[in-house]
């Protein structure tokens, strides 16, 4: 690993992190549920950094989490955190960036917009409920179904998330291309 | 603003922080095996005992996770919905007993002794020839990013809200994202000057507590 994959994990690992302290907002339409930026920056990681740096990224940020950071949106930190219902969403979250950037690496003949849309919705969006919906249904004893039902509120919210994913992908690969680490090498 | 930690010397504080988390993986193997509603409710005042033997601090933030309260009474009336109620007490009183324990660990445990106790978890990273030292400088290059980025934010904020009036933009996100990933590119660079991170691997043997930078 070069100091730049080092540099560049750590970036995207804070990026998360701050992305955490920027304030929920409610967008009235969708019911007055919070939405918070974080998985905003899971997707990015690997949309931008591909799989292995994209995950580890991730995995970075949840362990200076389990230290006792308050990096969680709303302040939250500590193992704490990893006890609690929406512990499967964490667990989601570097296999969800992972995956994107494998549909990031895969599809180098899309425009980065199209590409990084696709693998912010099936990594950031599906890989990560994936996970989260049976760890609610584990660790509160409601059924996949409730569990379903109950996480589906933040799907509209997640679904902005990936425009903005694409938006600031394309912007990048346009701005300053080489930080499109995904799709640079191998 | 980087760490949950409630400052202090109390019993817990004085415990070593391996034994503390031994403590915890322990209380949840045993907590998430078990289906028995007294061992929850015990565990539970252990918890709370716990908080309370730190004092006004300790109860204070105790206090401030009762936003779970929240969601405790939002997986309650899903067990309402399918007439489990006293499944669903005994799942709240679990989770509860859990989250308090474990949160409570890392209230009383420094992020340095954390990182500390859990070192030797990154020792295969030299199988591989890489150093195990990497996590805790990519965990010091965190700490320091995070906040510049939030500073770089507010920088860009305050100019629109001079040019325009308004406070925020969608506008802004373009040259926030081109001007902190340029200053991680100067970083790489200094890093790389400096012998870059591989050169750390000569320190690893040397019992140097090098990772206090990131508090």
């Amino acid at each position: 690993m070069t100091d730049r994959s080092l540099v560049n994990i750590a970036f995207y690992a804070a990026l998360i992190a701050a992305l955490g302290l920027v304030p929920p907002v409610a967008i009235p339409f969708l019911g007055g549920v919070p939405i918070t930026a974080q998985t905003l920056g899971v997707m990015l990681a690997g949309v931008m950094l591909g799989p292995v740096r994209g995950g580890l990224a991730v995995c970075l940020f949840l362990l200076i989490v389990a230290l006792g950071a308050p990096f969680l949106s709303g302040g939250r930190g500590g193992l704490g955190v990893f006890m609690g219902p929406s512990v499967g969403f964490l667990i989601g979250w570097p296999v969800g960036a992972f995956v994107a950037g494998l549909i990031m690496r895969s599809t180098r003949d899309m425009p980065v917009l199209v590409a990084a849309a696709f693998a912010a919705a099936v990594g950031g969006i599906g890989i990560v409920y994936l996970f989260g919906i049976p760890g609610v249904s584990y660790m509160t004893g409601i059924t996949l179904p409730q569990a379903a039902l109950g996480s589906a509120i933040y799907i509209p919210g997640d679904l902005v998330k990936v425009g903005l994913a694409a938006i600031i992908a394309q912007t990048i690969a346009r701005g300053l291309p080489s930080a499109l680490v995904s799709r640079n090498g191998s | 603003m980087t760490s949950i930690y409630l400052p202090g010397n109390s019993w817990a504080h004085v415990l070593p922080a391996s034994v503390k988390l031994l403590f915890v993986a322990l209380m949840s193997l045993i907590l998430f095996q078990a289906e028995s509603l007294l061992l929850f409710i015990a565990a539970l005042l252990l918890a709370v005992a716990c908080y309370a033997s730190l004092g006004n601090p300790g109860l204070k933030r105790l206090l401030g996770l009762k936003g779970l309260l929240y969601i405790g009474a939002i997986i309650l009336a899903f067990h309402a919905w399918t007439g489990t109620m006293f499944e669903g007490v005994t799942m709240i009183l679990r989770l509860a007993a859990m989250i308090l324990l474990a949160n409570f660990v890392s209230i009383t445990t420094r992020m340095d002794d954390m990182l500390e106790a859990i070192q030797p978890m990154f020792r295969p990273l030299s199988w591989f020839g890489l150093s195990g030292r990497k996590p805790a400088l990519g965990i010091a290059l965190v700490l320091r990013f995070a906040p510049h980025m939030l500073e770089v934010y507010a920088a860009l904020q305050e100019a629109y809200r001079a040019r325009t009036g308004h406070r925020n933009s969608w506008r802004l996100i373009a040259p926030f994202a081109l001007q902190s990933l340029r200053m991680s590119d100067n970083v790489a660079e200094a890093l790389s000057a400096r012998g870059s991170a591989g050169g750390m691997a000569d320190h690893l043997q040397k019992p140097r507590k090098n990772t206090g930078n990131g508090q």
